[in-house]
């Protein structure tokens, strides 16, 4: 076990702006910060029971029919998440919508099974699958706070006794951007992150190299 | 709703790619050239007409009868990857050429959101069987049209100086922001303009 496979998840391989997997959740959900961490929970804890179960059963899968064998796996957890968050969390259940079953094409959690969770250990797939979890959680609440802020002039968290769980922003709720929050600004915001990171990784590779 | 306004609304007023952001990634990943493209658009739209009308059947012929209605994921992910591979096999027997045309863009199909998205949308929008198909050949001539226009922009950018930082995918998503800018004209309005609403 080592803390690499843990943190590489979070930068350095990132599953959304590095190694962009899993991206049509990524722009649908990011409307509400809310939405984003259910949608970054639903998916770590597929990610999580998936990697263990396929790590531990790699010798039994035969490999001619692993990926099938993958897939039944995913949508049995998919579907568990479904039921829980339909049953306790109504609200973020109607919000994730269609993306929710969606999961289960989420080319992360069936990339992971296949680039790592075959090859290597229980413990380190569950590393790797809490690494790519968070760092998939971070980058969705990253885009939807952006676009929630800019959007509407808002960030939504989760309601707590009287409090609603919205905090509003002077200024921009009055005359928000609206564009950000649909759309077509989610395709353009995502264009300059990603950008964005393609110009700090070279920075950095440019530095490595320097040394 | 009548066939028509389903099928202005799944190509232009909801459309998968630029309006619901799904099959972002062949549509990011196949765009690069205009021949591809049609091959992946055509590929699609033949797999969610079938598994639209095969999931419906199943739904309301299997899992309905038998109360099983939250297994629809599971079940329909199964007939997805069962039915692309058949596809796959008919027409390797069948059309050798058309095979060699669409022959590997099917296996990416599985994966593809628009797939069991649109087999799922069927369901919670309670189309009848006739309805299911129209709303998938239509997802999947909507993804087509996009995913043209995309590799004809992307065959121009290929030719244009653009920053290094820029390259590659930012520059497709900021098109594609662009595109779905223009696709916002087409709203809810369009079908009571038409009155078909």
């Amino acid at each position: 076990m080592n803390t690499k496979e843990l943190t590489k998840g979070f930068f350095k391989e990132n599953p959304t702006f590095i190694i962009m997997l899993g991206m049509c959740p990524t722009l649908g959900v990011t409307t509400q910060v809310v939405n984003a961490l259910g949608m970054g929970a639903g998916v770590l804890f597929v990610l999580f029971f998936s990697n263990v179960l396929i790590a531990a059963l790699k010798n039994v899968i035969p490999n001619s029919v692993r990926i099938p064998c993958y897939i039944v796996i995913i949508a049995s957890f998919v579907t568990i998440v479904e039921m829980v968050l339909h049953a306790f969390v109504p609200s973020i259940y109607d919000a994730l919508g269609v993306y929710l079953p969606l999961i289960v094409v989420n080319c992360i959690i069936l990339g992971r099974a296949e680039a790592f969770a075959n090859k290597n250990t229980v413990g380190d797939s569950a590393l790797d699958a809490i690494g790519m979890g968070l760092g998939f959680t971070m980058s969705l609440s990253l885009i939807a706070l952006i676009r929630e802020v800019f959007g509407k002039g808002t960030i939504t968290l989760f309601a707590i006794g009287n409090w609603n769980g919205v905090i509003t922003i002077p200024g921009l709720y009055e005359w928000p951007v609206r564009v950000v929050s649909l759309a077509a600004g989610a395709l353009l915001l995502m264009g300059y992150l990603k950008a964005f990171f393609q110009w700090f990784s070279e920075n950095r590779k440019a530095k490595g190299a320097a040394k | 709703m009548s066939y028509l306004a389903i099928f202005l609304t799944y190509v232009f007023i909801n459309n998968f790619i630029l309006v619901q952001f799904l099959g972002l990634c062949p549509f990011i990943g196949v765009s690069k050239n205009s021949e591809s493209a049609i091959g992946m658009g055509l590929a699609l739209t033949f797999v969610t007409g079938v598994t639209s009308v095969v999931c419906w059947i199943v739904y309301h012929g299997v899992l309905v009868p038998l109360g099983l209605e939250y297994l629809e994921t599971i079940t329909f992910i199964l007939i997805i990857a069962a039915l692309v591979q058949l596809v796959e096999m008919v027409i390797k027997k069948i059309s050798p050429s058309l095979y060699k045309a669409l022959g590997i863009f099917l296996p990416l199909i599985t994966t593809n959101c628009i797939v069991l998205g649109i087999a799922l949308i069927n369901i919670t929008e309670s189309y009848n069987l006739l309805e299911s198909f129209v709303s998938g050949v239509s997802a999947g001539l909507g993804f087509t049209l996009a995913i043209i226009l995309m590799s004809n922009i992307r065959e121009k950018l290929d030719l244009t100086p653009v920053r290094k930082v820029f390259k590659g995918v930012p520059i497709a998503f900021i098109s594609a922001g662009l595109m779905a800018l223009a696709f916002m004209a087409f709203d809810k309005a369009l079908l009571s303009n038409l009155h078909l609403a």
